[in-house]
């Protein structure tokens, strides 16, 4: 019998043309590979050369095909025609949409700018957007950091300049032990997945520590399922541990670390401070001498067990603290529920490989002091978090808690351990302070966004000491806002508490829906009027490239494209995609034009800059500097030879520091979308104390003159907080907010019990909710490819609760926080901390949102948690708003929700249900292709 | 498996038809003339109504003449040469009876014989199928001849219809019940699936949140109440009120059409659940059989 | 065409890491991404913006709950796609030998301008690895990529499935389980590959290395105190810690 096998072709030609950009799907920014066939995008891949994902890419990069030719594309700029909220608009011109935000705009900036409020979702220009907004002279200007996990960033550049993801990541290839926290499959996703996968393959061990088991936590060698809000108090146990057996880089923690720093012990306004010489540096005692001498002597051994006129050393004060029984496993076991010999095994294991399975690197270098080592040593012991621990009212303390682990490890910025991606590390005090002076028709002082070493570093009206900032970020309430707070200025704004403002804009920022917390109570808000009739935000300003929820409460719609249609780029002033052996920042270009008449956000902005005739946009004589975003991106200068591209200047030689190139553009392109420089081998560890590294980043115009640094176990700008608290300071925070400012504003970490826990007994579980990670940063809901994948988000519950409740496969239940109430559908989960209940973040869609039908499960189904949050915590009758976020960086604390399950009939559809909104684009074809 | 209308027709309805030409080839009902006509017309007719509904649900059906290149290997394609065989073979056999009033025994037994392997090859199509273990027995092709032989009995009108039908629902309830426990005899479970015997295994989440291909054609639930109910309907109306009827009633057409359409009614019932319950091991993957 | 060929020497095929697969669903994507313009038709979605969106995908992936007799639930993650059955049972049923399996490296495909349509294979194959297009109305299934592992067009480095190529995680691998010195047979070996439903008798080449043994941390020896600092105090425990230096 003879078989015939048809022939194929096994050498098809695969594209016309490959274009390679960055992709946009969250903030891992990958670069791509988009292939086109007649000019349409026919496949999209990962760039194998790119540094962030060397090739990969994770299932929203894949199917970013379906996010370019999305049916929810807006199309044209579009003015609101009926009520807010009612989703009528018309279509106009852009030069009639242009028109009508300078008529609103140009009286604002001349006559009170502070009424403008402009904040950013997920912008990936936030370096460009804060100039614009400085430029236009409001203060009220932030990102959307203190929704998502600006306790981690905050906590890790006070404590070691820089924390995880965009500033640092473990050594992948080399570290033997990872420990991830909290609900990490957020962010840095492609190369935290490589790396688990590095770790793997090299036989290394991988443990989690999150009530959850899915995702990174699925395959982690070991599962702790902790009580949500006790990570902190779980990792002071382990530092108990760890110092109780000596198991601490005594070494490390004296020469790079404050430990050998002395506090001062005397009474007045000076207690807790650091004893400092004349010149205001830090002093140790010298092991050598016994002398005092400034901590970065010339060959210095300080003294952790010093005691010099009654003061002690930072460590001692350290060593004393978590040695106390407080943190004895035993004693928090119950509280965090993980059983005390798990306790001390993790201890163990964490002392086990750090001190036992050390790296030696043959790399000598040089540090801060001048002393040559021939080796490079290192622990190779890893750790990651960030969302999970940051969205608690205690995130800041345990993030802090957590980067000192580290820190008394001797696992930062050596083989084997944490290593920070350049620019960073770059420690706070080497940070701006925050601005917020402003006057009319004038810059703002300077940049909006810092790290305030002290109270006088206040966001407060110098005049009456209220509130300068809409939001009240860099408060009493939230001294340390380093992100700001996106997530009050619309309560703010409506409540004119600290004042009200005119015109709010938002970009990428979905408010009336997933990104705000009690959204039902915000579309209300927004379309809440005063007694004149006129809207509480009487205007808004919208940009968004999708038919989103927002759409319909804005007034003004600039439709912005997608992301393989714009021009951006990730910049070192900003956010860039280094990796720990590279500095590298990347392009966005339009390697398709958009077919709709729709323009990038950021060269509007430029456009609007220049009919505003805001001073960095424009030049002497008032014409605009910029053409557009690209222009912006290749001339503009921070400072002299330093621009947003750091690749190709000058003649196109030049890296770091160099004249605007006008063919930088064309250079990233052809170079694949990205530019990188190597770190020299030399300077690859040990950066905060590395001559090597420190003259490397000058060279590269992270900053202008070396910037060595001790990392702070003792945070002293919270110390004086906590002074100002006590009486000691000119700025004095209201009687209220005292004890809390003394209480939670600690130099080193402490755990409180998150503020969600006021709760009580009647609401029994924790409710959390975690992005899929084929959704995660994505606005994926319009995605035919993935929403298949997550149409729907069943409230997952554990066993306990599951049968206590006598649930079944197919139920629903009513779930109850202190805020309100949902009715949902629950699946079974046994991987589950026994208090725990959680979701799908995001799933849940409006009705006529994003151009699906009205019917599909995400509006019928899908559900928020959202409902259940609140922006202030329960009301407690002393006349104050008090909010729902950590009271140091003011981060929104989703995860404090408490909540209480029944077992209910099904409903129709999940509860609260909201009625549709008319969709501004036509509805979507039926079937694809 | 999802009991799609178009399989269900097609089984019944052919088989029916074979099983009557068999009966009629073999010469057990010896009919010439318009009595011929009618026979074998019903019998032609109900053969290849079968055979056009099976093609309903065929993707690409314009492409169906494929179906007869693969006979060495596949049971499907052997269904398409046998039927095409005994239509062929059994057209002059029928063209006899009826225009020439003749009956041609030696044919028409050969004839039959290839009817009988039509049937036999429909049944080898689900038997064939390790992955339905209700259907992967002998059971199956016996339960299709059961119905060939005593549906074509019946309309054939012969004298033992009742017995053969007798003997029909009894096997029909006994197969019935054998295929309750198969899945699990050929042990296959989750864990066999997945290979994750380290402990208990059930599945978390499906891979997507809505339906595919594979859930709709492959994983039928039927509530246990409601098969045993229409288990009891099959046997009732298949077998048992089609004997009675031809046993009380007087014989003639209208008695014949009266348990024909009992059998059929029966019929349609027995394979929409032959369908129905049987669990393709897919399902495991799904948590579902 | 529907004969099986005589058993290849070369037997292409994926071995997945249950161990290291974290479910993030890349491979699902990029595989309905190459395959919606690569091979044959296109994988169309049906009512893709709405009630019932149900598409075409030739891999993905299910997430399965174990629970040890102790310790605590696992969660495994479990992509799955044709795993190129040895003895493939959706090749012999099809009647028109639209389905094959290739003699020379064992990739089992559907020429689709000979596909009917009638979906035995799929009913015949244990894993659910077939799924008929809804537009197209042919049966579509992994095709290990055929057209990018011996594709000119790519780079050398490129010739691997999709899935391959994007896994972020690692935990896919492609290669030959017919060559006993590949890097996949060896880590078959070393890691115990299993194959999926053997009582199904289908000797599929595609192998599963299972998760690794988990929660094994209390098996770590605790810490030695340096001393009862409740009998020495603060002091004594420093002057020893410090006598380390």
């Amino acid at each position: 019998m003879t078989r015939h096998e048809p022939r194929i072709d096994t050498s098809p030609k695969v594209s016309d043309e490959v274009r390679r950009t960055t992709c946009y799907m969250c903030a891992c920014r990958c670069g791509i590979n988009v292939h086109l066939t007649s000019g349409k995008v026919t496949y999209i891949e990962g760039n194998r050369d790119h540094p962030v994902n060397k090739g990969v890419l994770c299932a929203k990069g894949s199917s970013g095909i379906m996010q370019v030719t999305a049916p929810s594309r807006l199309r044209k700029p579009m003015r609101r025609v009926g009520p807010r909220g009612s989703g009528a608009f018309e279509e106009i011109s852009w030069d009639e949409a242009l028109g009508i935000a300078t008529q609103w705009l140009a009286p604002l900036r001349a006559t009170a700018p502070e009424k403008f409020a402009f904040f950013t979702g997920r912008d990936q220009s936030q370096s460009f957007t804060s100039l614009w907004a400085q430029s236009f002279g409001t203060p009220n200007y932030a990102a959307h950091g203190g929704f998502c996990s600006v306790n981690m960033a905050a906590a890790g550049i006070y404590t070691m300049g820089g924390a995880f993801w965009e500033f640092g990541q473990p050594d992948w290839d080399r570290t033997r032990l990872f420990v991830l926290f909290g609900v990490a499959e957020d962010h840095d996703s492609n190369p935290i997945k490589m790396g688990i996968g590095k770790i793997k393959e090299r036989g290394g061990r991988v443990i989690g520590v999150n009530p959850i088991r899915t995702g990174y936590n699925a395959v982690a060698d070991d599962w702790i399922g902790i009580t949500p809000g006790t990570d902190g108090l779980l990792i002071l146990s382990v530092i108990h541990e760890l110092l109780g057996a000596g198991k601490v880089d005594l070494d490390y923690l004296s020469r790079w670390t404050n430990a050998g720093c002395l506090i001062d012990e005397t009474e007045g306004d000076e207690k807790g401070l650091l004893l400092r010489d004349d010149l205001g540096k830090p002093l140790v005692i010298d092991r050598r001498t016994g002398d005092a001498v400034p901590y970065d002597t010339a060959g210095v051994r300080p003294d952790l067990g010093a005691v010099h006129k009654g003061c002690r050393t930072v460590f001692q004060h350290m060593a004393e603290r978590y040695l106390g029984a407080d943190y004895a496993p035993e004693a928090v076991a119950d509280r965090c529920g993980v059983p005390a010999a798990r306790i001390r095994a993790l201890a163990a294991e964490i002392a086990d490989v750090a001190f036992n399975q050390t790296i030696e690197l043959d790399q000598t270098w040089t540090d801060f002091r001048g002393e040559t080592h021939d080796k490079m040593v290192g622990r190779p012991v890893t750790f990651h978090a960030m969302r999970g621990i940051s969205a608690h009212s205690n995130g800041f303390q345990t993030a802090r808690a957590l980067h000192v682990l580290q820190i008394l490890l001797g696992t930062v910025e050596v083989p084997g351990g944490f290593r920070f991606k350049p620019p960073y590390p770059k420690p706070a005090h080497a940070h701006p302070t925050p601005h917020s002076v402003y006057m009319p028709g004038r810059p703002l002082d300077g940049p909006h966004l810092g790290f305030p070493q002290g109270p006088e570093h206040l966001a407060l009206k110098l005049d009456d000491q209220s509130p300068a900032r809409i939001d009240k970020a860099f408060t009493w309430e939230n001294p340390l806002s380093a992100h700001g707070l996106m997530h009050m200025v619309i309560p703010n704004a409506v409540a004119g508490d600290p004042y009200r403002i005119d015109t709010l804009m938002l970009y990428m920022a979905n408010m009336s829906w997933n990104s705000s917390m009690n959204t039902g109570e915000v579309m209300e808000m927004l379309t809440r009027k005063d007694g004149n009739g006129d809207y509480m935000i009487p205007r808004i300003i919208y940009s968004d490239a999708y038919a989103s929820e927002m759409v319909a409460y804005a007034d003004l719609i600039l439709p912005d494209t997608t992301y393989l249609e714009r021009h951006d780029c990730i910049s070192l002033l900003d956010r860039p995609i280094c990796e720990a052996d590279h500095a590298a920042d990347a392009i966005r270009w339009p390697v398709v034009e958009p077919d709709r008449d729709v323009r990038g956000f950021q060269s509007v902005l430029v456009d609007l800059a220049g009919r505003l005739g805001l001073p960095a946009f424009v030049t002497d004589d008032g014409r605009p500097k910029y053409r557009d975003y690209a222009d912006y991106m290749v001339n503009h200068q921070r400072r002299p030879g330093v621009g947003p591209l750091f690749g190709f200047r000058g003649h196109g030689k030049d890296v770091g520091r160099g004249a605007p190139n006008p063919n930088q553009i064309n250079a990233y392109i052809a170079n694949g979308g990205f530019f990188a420089a190597e770190v020299p081998d030399e300077a690859k560890f040990f950066k905060p104390w590395n001559r090597a590294y420190q003259d490397w980043a000058v060279g590269m115009g992270f900053y202008d003159t070396p910037q060595p640094y001790v990392f702070q176990l003792y945070c002293e700008p919270m110390r004086r907080f906590q002074l100002a608290a006590e009486g000691y300071h000119e700025r004095q925070p209201p009687d209220h907010l005292r004890d809390r400012i003394r209480a939670t504003m600690d130099p080193l970490p402490i755990w409180y019990e998150p503020f969600g826990e006021e709760a009580g007994a009647a609401y029994p579980l924790h409710a959390l909710t975690q992005r899929p990670m084929a959704m995660y940063h994505s606005w994926g809901s319009q995605n035919a490819w993935l929403r298949q994948i997550h149409g729907v988000n069943p409230l997952y519950v554990p066993t306990n609760v599951w049968e206590a409740q006598g649930f079944r496969e197919g139920d629903w239940a009513r779930l109850t926080s202190p805020n309100g109430t949902i009715t949902v559908p629950v699946a079974h989960m046994a991987a589950l901390n026994g208090d725990t209940v959680w979701t799908w973040n995001a799933i849940g869609k409006r009705k006529g949102a994003w151009a699906l039908s009205p019917d599909a499960p995400e509006a019928t189904r899908g559900f928020l948690l959202n409902h259940l949050i609140s922006e202030l915590l329960p009301e407690r009758g002393d006349g104050h708003r008090w909010s729902n976020s950590d009271p140091i960086t003011g981060q929104a604390a989703w995860f404090d929700l408490r909540v209480k399950i029944e077992r209910v009939d099904a409903p129709d559809e999940a509860q609260p249900a909201f009625p549709p909104i008319p969709s501004p684009v036509p509805p979507a074809r039926r079937n694809r292709p | 498996m999802h009991p799609a209308p178009s399989v269900i027709l097609f089984t019944v309805l052919s088989g029916l038809g074979f099983g009557l030409l068999a009966m009629l080839g073999l010469g057990a009902a010896p009919v010439t003339g318009w009595a011929a006509f009618v026979a074998y017309g019903a019998g032609f007719g109900l053969a290849v109504a079968g055979l056009l509904a099976s093609t309903f649900h065929l993707g690409n059906p314009q492409r169906a003449l494929r179906a007869f290149t693969q006979w060495r290997t596949s049971w499907l394609s052997r269904e398409a040469w046998a039927s095409v065989a005994a239509l062929g073979l059994m057209a002059p056999v029928a063209a006899s009876a009826v225009f020439m009033g003749r009956l041609m025994p030696a044919l028409g037994a050969v004839a039959a014989v290839l009817c009988l392997i039509t049937v036999l090859t429909t049944s080898m199509i689900y038997t064939q199928l390790r992955t339905v273990p209700r259907w992967n027995h002998w059971t199956t092709p016996a339960l299709f001849f059961g119905h060939a032989v005593a549906g074509g009995a019946l309309l054939a009108g012969l004298g033992n219809a009742p017995i053969l039908l007798g003997l029909l629902g009894l096997f029909m309830a006994l197969s019935f019940r054998a295929g309750d426990a198969r899945f699990a005899e050929r042990g296959h479970t989750l864990a066999t699936a997945t290979g994750l015997g380290h402990g208990k295994v059930r599945s978390f989440a499906p891979p997507h949140t809505g339906t595919n291909y594979l859930m709709r054609e492959m994983i039928h639930v039927v509530g246990r109440k409601h098969a045993l109910k229409l288990r009891v309907i099959a046997v009732v109306f298949a077998a048992v009120l089609p004997a009675v009827a031809l046993v009380l009633l007087p014989a003639g057409l209208a008695t014949t059409l009266v348990a024909a359409a009992f059998h059929l009614i029966g019929a349609f019932a027995g394979r929409w659940l032959f369908f129905a319950e049987a669990e393709h091991v897919v399902g495991l993957y799904y948590g579902k059989r | 065409m529907t004969a099986l060929p005589p058993p290849s020497a070369k037997k292409l095929g994926l071995v997945i890491d249950l161990d290291t697969c974290v479910g993030c669903h890349a491979c699902v994507t990029a595989c309905k991404g190459w395959n919606d313009q690569g091979y044959g038709a296109p994988l169309s979605d049906q009512d893709a913006w709405g009630a019932n969106p149900s598409g075409t995908f030739l891999n993905r992936v299910h997430s399965y709950e174990v629970t040890p007799e102790t310790g605590a639930p696992q969660l495994v993650h479990f992509p799955k796609s044709c795993l190129h059955c040895e003895n493939a049972p959706c090749v012999t049923v099809c009647p028109t030998g639209a389905s094959y399996k290739r003699a020379e490296d064992g990739i089992v495909l559907v020429n689709e301008s000979a596909c009917i349509g009638c979906g035995l294979c799929a009913w015949a194959c244990p894993y659910g690895a077939r799924e008929l297009d809804q537009a197209a109305g042919v049966m579509k299934k992994c095709t290990l990529c055929v057209d990018r592992i011996y594709n000119e067009n790519l780079p050398e480095v490129d010739r691997v499935p999709a899935c391959v190529r994007t896994c972020p995680a690692g935990a896919r691998h492609f290669g030959d389980l017919g060559d006993p010195d590949s890097a996949v047979s060896q880590l078959v070996a070393e890691r115990g590959g299993m194959e999926l439903m053997p009582e199904q008798g289908t000797r599929p080449v595609n192998r599963y290395l299972p998760p690794r043994p988990k929660d094994r941390l209390e098996e770590t020896a605790p810490l030695a105190p340096l001393l009862d600092i409740q009998a020495t105090g603060f002091a004594g425990w420093l002057d020893r810690l410090l006598d380390r230096i």
